[in-house]
């Protein structure tokens, strides 16, 4: 085989491999969204975080604005005190509320910003008032089943 | 200090392990210039002996003397530097089957040298018109016949002009012609590059006639060595069986066996 | 009777046993020699893209067509299952994954070692039988640094690409029969895959993943060939060893790197 046959292929197979490599990391990764930004953190209390894990989305009007960066229990307030890294180019009000939701069925958990109307923002470190805990599915079907109960009991 | 003898093996044993010893007690001298002839029967330690030399393995007992430098001293940079001034001919060429003959010839230069590739060119088209096949130098090891590649291989191991050739069985399954042509060139190349060359061999008649000098091995103990006129007229039975290629001698005919009657149930 | 046999078993055994071991030191002191005296290669680069070509250049038809394959049949394994859930928008997100994390790193290792390993075990093997190695040595020339240490560089440089390779061509596969085939839609494929799939934690674990199987597989193939026999079955032993020690490796070493890497999530 001449050399320089064999350097034309050995340089198309080296383009194609880090082809696929630069690939896999833009369109099948998420290197191209939230990668070195600047962040600030925010804490939030809930009494039950549901599933919720780190590294989970932050989203507000259901686009990605941070993530969550660590989930520890409370022993004093018994609350779940979960810490999140948020872009620095969106700031929120001091009256936003965090909520745990679902992203569809089967989807994992993230931390849903909603409302706020004061006109000061929540400074780097500040804990959110308003949270709603994630939902959780037994205590939804208890609930259910009571209150049918006492439907059925009250007739 | 540089003496008449290129090579100088004194009292030299060689053994694996304790229960199989190839070589003992070998005494050898290979005076510069000449052609000299190690032969026995196969397994006689001949090759054992010829990579000895090459410094392949140190030897069990004794010394091995390469232009006065003794080899069980040399460390691995010592031991390449003396392989560089050596060629060795191996039984079937083992040429690189993925080079070309041009870049088989030319690979030690290009390895240890820093020659230009106009000067490596010039170089193998010597060595290989040396060896009769200068005109096949663009050609693939697959595509030479045993001869053909055997003189490629001889054209690499002369390369840098070594002062010691070695060839291991340089004879073995060759045509006639091929023959008489390898005959010719060991000769021929170890008096014009002015080197010394050692054959080892079990093809009598052919080297009987080129070498200056012959030692016989049998089970890995010098039996006899001489001239070749020596050795044609000598009356050691060892030797004549060898010699003259008789069937049944000292080294008996029949492998060791019961006695035939009994084999057969006779008795 | 009975309790004889047993005994020289359990000798036999103690016997393979301790020879293995000493096998694999010789393995491990043959792996040194070859980063020590890879020195040369890297001076001499043009050696290092030889076997480029022979390892990564004549595995790419073969790596892209199981990678094609095997993206396919995980687009259509995965739409039966998430359909029962109605969860299949997150068709890309399970292909992308399974590709990325596993499948992509060890299949194209099995194949890498089926194909390169076993052929640079022939390779080895065949020069050693037919006294090149031994000619290389005779002239000066350390084969480890020669023969050996540029395959090593290259089969280690062309496994992660491989393994690229073969996740970039099952994400189009499973792209194929998913989308384009049976209809999920477009957007919420790519879409739930860029958000499920992240870069340090899963693309370069997948690296990682394939360059510790290129390391393990070269080596193997390497030592095997080198280490070979000089005989006809020698050499064919060896690289049936090859292949089969290989594999153990990658699916072996897969476990450790998976429970290690993948321990939070």
């Amino acid at each position: 085989m001449e050399r320089s046959t064999i350097d034309l292929w050995v340089g198309l197979f080296m383009v194609a491999g880090l082809g696929a490599l630069t690939i896999l990391a833009l369109k099948v990764g998420n290197m191209g969204s939230v990668g070195s930004n600047e962040t600030y953190q925010l804490s939030a209390e809930f009494t039950n975080i549901g599933g919720l894990k780190p590294r989970a989305a932050v989203k507000s009007s259901g686009v990605v604005v941070g993530r969550v960066s660590g989930i520890i229990f409370d022993n004093e307030k018994f609350v779940a005190r979960v810490s999140m890294n948020i872009d620095s180019r969106y700031k929120f009000p001091q009256d936003t509320s965090a909520s745990i939701l679902t992203a569809g069925l089967l989807g994992e958990q993230y931390v849903g910003f909603e409302g706020g109307a004061e006109d000061k923002p929540l400074t780097p470190g500040a804990t959110l008032k308003l949270t709603q805990s994630a939902v959780v599915l037994e205590k939804l079907i208890s609930q259910f089943m009571y209150s049918k109960a006492d439907g059925s009991a009250g007739k | 200090m540089a003496t008449d003898n290129l090579v100088e093996i004194s009292g030299v044993g060689y053994a694996y392990d304790k229960r199989r010893t190839i070589l003992s007690d070998i005494d050898m001298k290979i005076p510069r210039g000449k052609v000299v002839a190690i032969m026995g029967i196969s397994g006689s330690g001949k090759t054992t002996l010829l990579r000895l030399i090459a410094g392949w393995f140190k030897p069990t007992r004794g010394d091995i003397r390469v232009d006065g430098v003794l080899t069980r001293e040399l460390d691995r940079d010592g031991l390449y530097s003396m392989r560089r001034r050596m060629g060795m001919l191996f039984q079937f060429g083992a040429l690189f089957t993925d080079l070309s003959v041009y870049d088989n010839v030319a690979f030690q230069m290009r390895e240890h040298t820093d020659l230009s590739e106009s000067m490596i060119h010039d170089i193998v088209m010597m060595k290989l018109h040396a060896v009769g096949l200068r005109g096949a130098h663009h050609l693939m090891p697959s595509e030479l016949s045993g001869g053909m590649s055997r003189r490629v291989a001889l054209a690499r191991a002369i390369a840098l002009d070594p002062m010691l050739m070695m060839y291991d069985e340089p004879f073995t399954g060759l045509d006639p012609i091929a023959l008489g042509v390898i005959r010719k060139l060991v000769r021929r190349l170890n008096d014009t590059l002015g080197s010394t060359s050692i054959i080892v061999t079990h093809d009598v008649q052919e080297a009987l006639d080129i070498v200056d000098y012959v030692y016989y091995l049998s089970e890995g103990v010098m039996v006899a060595h001489g001239t070749p006129e020596e050795m044609r007229a000598s009356t050691d039975p060892l030797v004549r069986q060898f010699v003259w290629g008789e069937a049944d001698g000292p080294v008996a005919y029949q492998y060791p066996s019961r006695k035939f009657n009994e084999e057969l149930e006779l008795v | 009777m009975f309790n004889r046999g047993a005994i020289i078993n359990i000798r036999g055994l103690g016997h393979r046993t301790i020879d293995s071991v000493m096998r694999f030191g010789y393995a491990s002191r043959f792996f040194a020699l070859t980063l020590l005296n890879s020195g040369a290669c890297f001076r001499r680069p043009h050696l290092i893209v030889r076997e480029l070509y022979y390892t990564g250049v004549q595995s790419m038809i073969i790596i892209l067509v199981s990678g094609l394959f095997v993206g396919m049949v995980l687009g259509f394994q995965g739409y039966q299952t998430l359909n029962t859930y109605g969860s299949e928008s997150a068709l890309g997100v399970l292909v992308a994954l399974s590709l990325v994390r596993e499948l992509g790193p060890v299949v194209s290792g099995l194949l890498f070692a089926s194909r390169a390993g076993s052929a640079m075990t022939a390779e080895i093997g065949l020069m050693k039988t037919t006294e090149q190695l031994s000619a290389m040595e005779m002239m000066a020339v350390d084969p480890i640094a020669r023969v050996v240490a540029p395959r090593f560089w290259a089969g280690v440089v062309s496994m992660p690409l491989l393994a690229a390779i073969f996740s970039a061509m099952g994400v189009y596969g499973g792209y194929l029969i998913g989308v384009v085939l049976i209809g999920v839609d477009d957007g919420s494929f790519w879409s739930q895959m860029q958000s499920a799939v992240d870069f340090r934690e899963d693309i370069v674990n997948g690296v990682i993943k394939s360059v510790v199987f290129g390391v393990a597989v070269t080596w193997i193939a390497l030592f095997e060939g080198y280490d070979s026999p000089p005989t006809a079955e020698g050499v064919s032993g060896a690289t049936t060893r090859t292949v089969v020690t290989s594999s153990l490796a990658i699916l072996g070493l897969d476990f450790v790197l998976t429970a290690f890497m993948f321990r939070g999530i």
